[in-house]
């Protein structure tokens, strides 16, 4: 853009935002150095566009239009409405850690109770130490985005060989309307540790909020690791989250994301693979209705030889929904024996529903057994008149049909309990559709 | 009042008449059997009654306990007592069997304003109709369908039959793909649902099945008419010679 002050939609100059902000960003010198980059960084890219190829069908100007403004600390209302929604969100038996609107809740969480072997600090004190949370490889502007505006984040760390008796969960909760948070987390899994890692995005009364999110994931070796992410926002907030995962040698690792709200998502997953012989099987599930769109983008690289990666992804589009799946698979030349394959299948519920999916496979090495398929289509017709011939009115049909197909994905979750958590989630979206 | 009256039907599909002016008329307790060569128009008729969207009905009537079945959707004629045993059950992956006869029935009972079945009330009368019928419980667990043989998809349907106790039952070419042991235990367990309040309607190309559920009443269809009605002799006779002296009358 070719004017001197860079302004948003509301007429707002884009450098109000770090400014307005930057007396409440935690961090030493150093940190609000790297903070400024960051920032300069975006203020240059601004909102990705269709024209950048890897936001092609995730347009944040057209769809966005800008940033809000930080949101302030809670007051006690919301931190009461935050722990009504917590109580309703929370997996039973889970280890909470809270963030509201930002920032982390020590009284809404159980931190003080800890199962052993999870040890857990916040990014706004380890931001007193180190940038090191702050940079990345990325040169994604929402990802300088959310380097520059974090507030806070849960720095979670499960010790080696640990296998902690309950699952943790990450609750992110919005209490403040029309104001944006920026979490940015670190969950370090040790070697050889077996753990079950949930993030859930839920609103305490808040509509018209933005979420931007990171986590930088990295899995020791031999580790068997359950990552559940549940995007549950208001109906009209937007919800932007990168997670960069390292996958050490031998681990198993079970990933899921379910986007079940938010007026617009996107989940953007860098997922590398740095030691042989681990398994990884990714899964989703994106339910859209009204105008909401939902961006899954996924990039695995297969940077060493002999691991697996499996994605099955499944969206269900009601009225004007968009969903889009970009799954990318880089195989690297070392990277013999790579057993890579995705399948992407989309059920439209109207015609003017819309799927957009982009697979891209880049295969430098030439032993791998890799692909992907993908599929579009309606409810079929005929398994909808057998289910209202027995009784069942066309909502109800149409939800148990739904469930299936979403059961597809969701059957890749290995615990019962939490098996049974998702599905409770996805019916709770059923029943508002009807 | 009859169960069913089926008055001067006419259907098409994709602008082509099927049925040409059927009329059919089914009492309380009653067994129709319905026999005709393939492309008679039997399956037709049994779609048109159950409700299933692609047939324009241009002219006729069909009453149900003398109201206008034509103007119900499917699940409302579900839950009036219409049943619909099909030709052709299909198989709904990843919707447990257990779940969907759970969800059909307490769909019925909701739908005419009755509680909902018990778990433990529910689970009981499936285990003893699917005991009966020499369905496994771990059939239960599997999708509707999925994975069955051609007679465990009969059963299935014999089952559903069982659980929604249905006024009237229209079997849609029961005895196909089945051997005749398959064929026996199906038939007993339609034999074990007749009252003398439920009608049913048992569509067949062959008379083999009459052997076994023995009507009232005998229909010979052709070209989409009832061509010619009588008591079970009529079926005999049919065995004996054929349908081609109906083709040339139809
Ligand atoms: N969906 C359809 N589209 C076009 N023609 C159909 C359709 N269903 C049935 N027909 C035609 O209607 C006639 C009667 O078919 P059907 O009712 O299946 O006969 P039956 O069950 O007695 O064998 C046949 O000629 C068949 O080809
Ligand atoms: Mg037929």
């Amino acid at each position: 853009m070719n004017v001197a002050v860079a302004k948003t939609g509301s007429g707002r100059a884009v450098s109000d935002l770090f400014a307005s902000a930057e007396g409440r960003l935690p961090g030493s010198p150093a940190v609000v150095a790297v903070r400024r980059q960051a920032f300069d960084t975006y203020e240059r890219l601004g909102l990705p566009h269709r024209r950048i190829e890897e936001w092609k069908y995730t347009d944040l100007r057209a769809l966005v239009g800008e940033v809000l403004p930080l949101a302030g600390s809670p007051d006690t209302a919301a931190l009461s409405r935050a722990m009504e929604a917590v109580k309703a969100h929370a997996f039973a038996g889970a280890c909470k850690l809270v963030l509201v609107d930002g920032v982390f809740a020590a009284d809404l969480s159980d931190a003080k109770a800890l199962p052993s072997g999870v040890s857990v600090t916040t990014l706004r004190e380890v931001l007193e130490k180190s940038a090191d949370l702050l940079t990345t490889a990325s040169t994604d502007a929402v990802i300088s985005l959310n380097a520059a505006m974090a507030t806070d984040g849960v720095v979670l760390s499960i010790s080696d060989g640990a296998q902690p008796s309950a699952p943790v969960q990450i609750i992110h909760v919005a209490t403040a309307p029309s104001a944006s948070a920026f979490t940015r987390s670190q969950v370090r899994i040790g070697k050889g540790a077996r753990a079950t890692i949930i993030e859930s995005f839920v609103a305490a009364g808040a509509g018209a909020y933005q979420v931007s999110d990171a986590v930088l994931l990295s899995i020791g070796d031999d580790a068997d690791v359950a990552y559940i992410r549940l995007m549950d926002d208001a109906p009209d907030a937007v919800n932007i989250t990168s997670q960069f995962v390292t996958v050490g040698a031998n681990v198993k690792l079970n990933y899921f994301n379910m986007t079940s709200g938010g007026a617009v998502s996107r989940l953007q997953g860098f997922i590398t693979f740095t030691g042989e012989g681990s398994e990884l099987s990714l899964n989703g599930v994106n339910l859209l209705k009204k105008t909401e769109h939902g961006d899954l983008t996924l990039l695995v690289d297969h940077a060493v030889p002999n691991c697996m990666s499996r994605e099955t992804f499944r969206a269900v589009i009601d009225d004007r929904g968009h969903s889009v799946f970009q799954g990318r698979i880089i195989v690297r030349p070392d990277a013999q024996k790579t057993d890579g394959k995705m399948m992407t299948r989309a059920l439209l519920l109207s015609d003017e529903a819309e799927a957009d999916n982009k697979p891209e496979l880049e295969i430098f090495a030439d032993d791998v057994s890799c692909g992907h398929g993908a599929t579009a289509g309606a409810l079929d017709d005929n398994l909808l008149f057998y289910l209202k011939a027995r009784g069942l009115p066309e909502k109800q049909a149409q939800a148990l049909l739904i469930q299936a197909f979403v059961g597809e994905a969701i059957e890749q979750i290995a615990d019962d309990d939490l098996r049974e958590h998702v599905i409770g989630i996805a019916e709770r979206w059923l029943e508002r559709r009807s | 009042m009859a169960l069913l009256e089926v008055k001067d039907l006419k259907v098409r599909v994709e602008e082509r008449e099927i049925l040409h002016g059927l009329s059919l008329t089914v009492n309380e307790g009653e067994v129709h059997a319905i026999m005709g060569p393939n492309g008679s128009g039997k399956s037709t008729l049994s779609h048109v009654i159950a409700g299933k969207p692609g047939y324009e009905v241009t002219d006729g009537q069909i009453l149900f306990k003398g109201e206008d079945l034509l103007e119900m959707d499917p699940e409302e004629r579900a839950a009036k007592g219409v049943f619909l045993a099909f030709q052709y059950p299909v198989e709904i992956p990843g919707v447990a069997t257990m779940t969907f006869l759970r969800t059909a029935l307490n769909a019925q009972r909701k739908a005419r304003g009755e509680s909902e079945y018990s778990t433990p009330d529910f689970l009981k009368k499936v285990r003893e109709v699917s005991k009966s019928l020499n369905i496994p419980q771990d059939m239960l667990k599997r999708g509707v369908n999925v994975g069955f043989s051609g007679g465990e998809k009969k059963r299935n349907e014999v089952l559903q039959m069982a659980l929604f106790e249905p006024a009237l039952c229209i079997l849609d070419e029961m005895d196909s793909g089945l051997d005749i042991d398959a064929l026996r235990i199906a038939a007993d367990g339609v034999n074990a649902l007749r009252t003398p309040k439920r009608a049913m309607v048992v569509i067949t190309h062959y008379q083999r099945l009459l052997n076994y559920i023995i009507p009232d009443f005998v229909h010979v269809m052709s070209r989409g008419r009832v061509v010619k009605s009588g008591d079970k002799q009529l079926a005999l006779e049919l065995e004996e010679s054929g349908y081609a002296q109906f083709e040339e009358a139809a």
